[in-house]
């Protein structure tokens, strides 16, 4: 089975604490930690797993700058076998749907079996992989917590409310997001990544893509990001101050007032 | 003049809340809109909610058809671009239906995609602005959307005020016949219901929570002294039963548990709203994470920003002293 990985170089939630620029405007992006979005690795643990049942192979494939490039090395060293980055700055500012478009261009040059990508990413919309079907008129399914593959179907289950399984049998081939706890990615050590870091990861841009850039990049977007701001904290938290002792102190009047003691 | 459509999502013949939040987002959208609510299923439950529907919207669109039955995202996605005006505005609520249905849907009408919408400040010609979150809830931003060729849009359950229903003395149309080839590649097979754990947190009223701040398996144990010193029981959020720490029967979320405590220890969890989504019935909630942006300080009642991993001991030692 052939499956491609759409994958993302993201700042870390878990590593940052943001802040907004001086402006006000974006966030003040000079010591963000950015690694490879966390859904997108429980999708490449999930395409090697399958490719170790079936045989095949895994391509990671991202939308990114030069930089993007080490998230695809990082998921080479998990275990994919071949990366390629699209990167152009017509590409940039793309929306959504722009993204999706730019991973068609190349999606349909190959022949792959099975798409998968995170259930979301950064930006939080959770898009690219619906949008990416529907313009190949693949069937799609998101959220996706299991898979079982058969001969040309697979079975997926939908991770939906109040911790239900929705199963679904899907035909090949398809596009599937995938959310967390599907698998336990595997770890990744510098060993790994070295052992990775002289593959060729091919380039390829607009023409290479035969996209119109007219209709990538902020050109071609109708959903335009503009400014980040701080949210009107509204009555938000009472915060409580002091050393420790007091901390607490205060805390536990609190707690047996509204009945937690 | 903006024409809006939104989707009603309904189980066992009841529509879910944000049935009553899409005409404040419509208003918000375009003052002078028209709204329109857009209905499928099948049978008798369908009938219900598409009536239930008149009192709140003055126009209802139901589509009825067998293979409508169960809400396949694939299927409603067929029936809609043959119902839906392209150059319409449609709305869904961004739950696992509308993530799986929307994205496509808009590559379908060939119209703007937005997702997850919090709120919106109006439009200005074709350019509609809105706000949406990211990075996990830790930053807002502005969008703009060209609508000038339509949209689809998702919109956060619980992000506009709810309105009172029950005059709009609107009618029901049955576009079902309109509907078209309903064939899709996918098939819907059964609900796997979650499975009951050894621990039943929807029953205690109070609910000491933890997140990715416990950083190891072997530091839940402090909650759980900790749950025991205050007679209740730990729960959490979803990274902790990504990392199999837990059952998944203890997570709090959209996903997992809907819990209704009198008191919500929310420790080393950032509050994202799939998980807040989890906790109703307005607990008091205390919040202690050691990064002072958390989210979570955006709604709790009481913050204290410390490193649960030094606080959490400390509370339970002052806890069994009284």
């Amino acid at each position: 089975m052939e499956i491609l990985v759409c994958v993302k170089r993201v700042p870390d939630t878990a590593e940052n604490e943001f802040e907004l620029n001086s402006a006000g405007n974006d966030l003040d992006r000079d010591d963000l930690v950015y690694s490879v979005n966390e859904w997108d690795n429980y999708a490449v643990e999930e395409a090697i797993q399958i490719v170790d049942k079936v045989g095949g192979n895994v391509t990671v494939i991202t939308v990114g700058d030069d930089e993007s490039e080490e998230v695809l090395r990082r998921e080479m060293a998990m275990g994919a076998n071949s990366g390629i980055l699209l990167c152009d700055d017509a590409f940039e500012g793309s929306d959504g749907k722009g993204i999706a478009g730019i991973l068609k261009a190349e999606v349909e040059k190959g022949s792959y079996d099975l798409i998968m990508s995170g259930a979301q990413a950064d930006e939080g919309a959770g898009q690219v992989g619906g949008m990416l079907a529907a313009m190949l008129d693949y069937p799609y399914a998101s959220l996706v917590n299991k898979i079982e593959v058969q001969d040309g179907k697979i079975t997926v289950g939908r991770e939906i409310e109040g911790g239900n399984q929705e199963m679904n049998e899907i035909q090949l081939p398809c596009v599937l997001s995938i959310q967390t706890g599907i698998n336990e990615p595997r770890y990744v050590g510098i060993r790994g990544i070295r052992k990775v870091a002289k593959v060729d990861i091919p380039v390829n841009g607009a023409d290479d893509l035969g996209i119109d850039t007219a209709s990538v990049g902020a050109a071609g977007a109708k959903t335009k990001r503009v400014d980040y701001f701080v949210p009107d904290m509204g009555d938000g938290a009472e915060m409580l101050e002091g050393s420790t002792d007091e901390i607490i102190e205060k805390l536990i009047e609190k707690l047996k007032a509204k009945g937690g003691l | 003049m903006t024409q809006i459509f939104a989707y009603i999502p309904f189980k066992n013949g009841a529509a879910e809340d944000v049935a009553l939040e899409y005409p404040t987002a419509a208003k918000k959208i375009d003052e002078g809109a028209s709204l329109t609510a857009v209905v499928t299923g099948s049978g008798a439950d369908l009938d219900k909610v598409a009536d239930e529907m008149t009192s709140i919207y003055s126009q209802v669109i139901k589509i009825d058809h067998a293979d409508l039955a169960y809400p396949n995202a694939e299927v409603v996605r067929k029936a809609l671009v043959n119902i839906i005006p392209t150059d319409a505005v449609f709305l869904t609520a961004h739950d696992t239906f509308g993530m799986d249905m929307a994205p496509g849907l808009s590559v379908k009408m060939d119209s703007a995609y937005a997702a997850d919408m919090v709120d919106f400040e109006g439009i200005d010609g074709t350019t509609l602005k809105g706000v949406r979150q990211e990075l996990g809830g830790a930053v807002n931003i502005h969008v703009t959307i060209d609508i000038s060729s339509g949209a689809v849009m998702t919109v956060r359950p619980g992000s506009f005020a709810p309105v009172d229903g029950g005059s709009a003395g609107g009618s029901v149309v049955d576009k079902s016949g309109d509907a078209g080839d309903l064939s899709v590649k996918r098939k819907f097979l059964e609900v796997v219901e979650a499975e009951a754990g050894d621990v039943d947190i929807t029953k205690s009223d109070v609910l000491v929570s933890i997140g990715r701040g416990i950083e190891d398996e072997d530091n839940i144990e402090i909650a759980q002294e900790l749950a025991e010193a205050m007679n209740s029981v730990v729960s959490c959020s979803r990274p902790i039963v990504d990392a199999k720490w837990l059952e998944k029967s203890r997570q709090v979320g959209t996903s997992g548990q809907t819990v209704k405590p009198k008191v919500y220890m929310a420790m080393g969890i950032s509050g994202s709203f799939q998980h807040m989504g989890g906790v109703k019935g307005n607990p008091f909630i205390v919040a202690v994470n050691k990064n002072p942006k958390a989210p979570i300080f955006q709604v709790a009642d009481v913050g204290i920003v410390e490193d649960i991993l030094d606080f959490i001991p400390e509370l339970t030692e002052a806890v069994n002293d009284l």
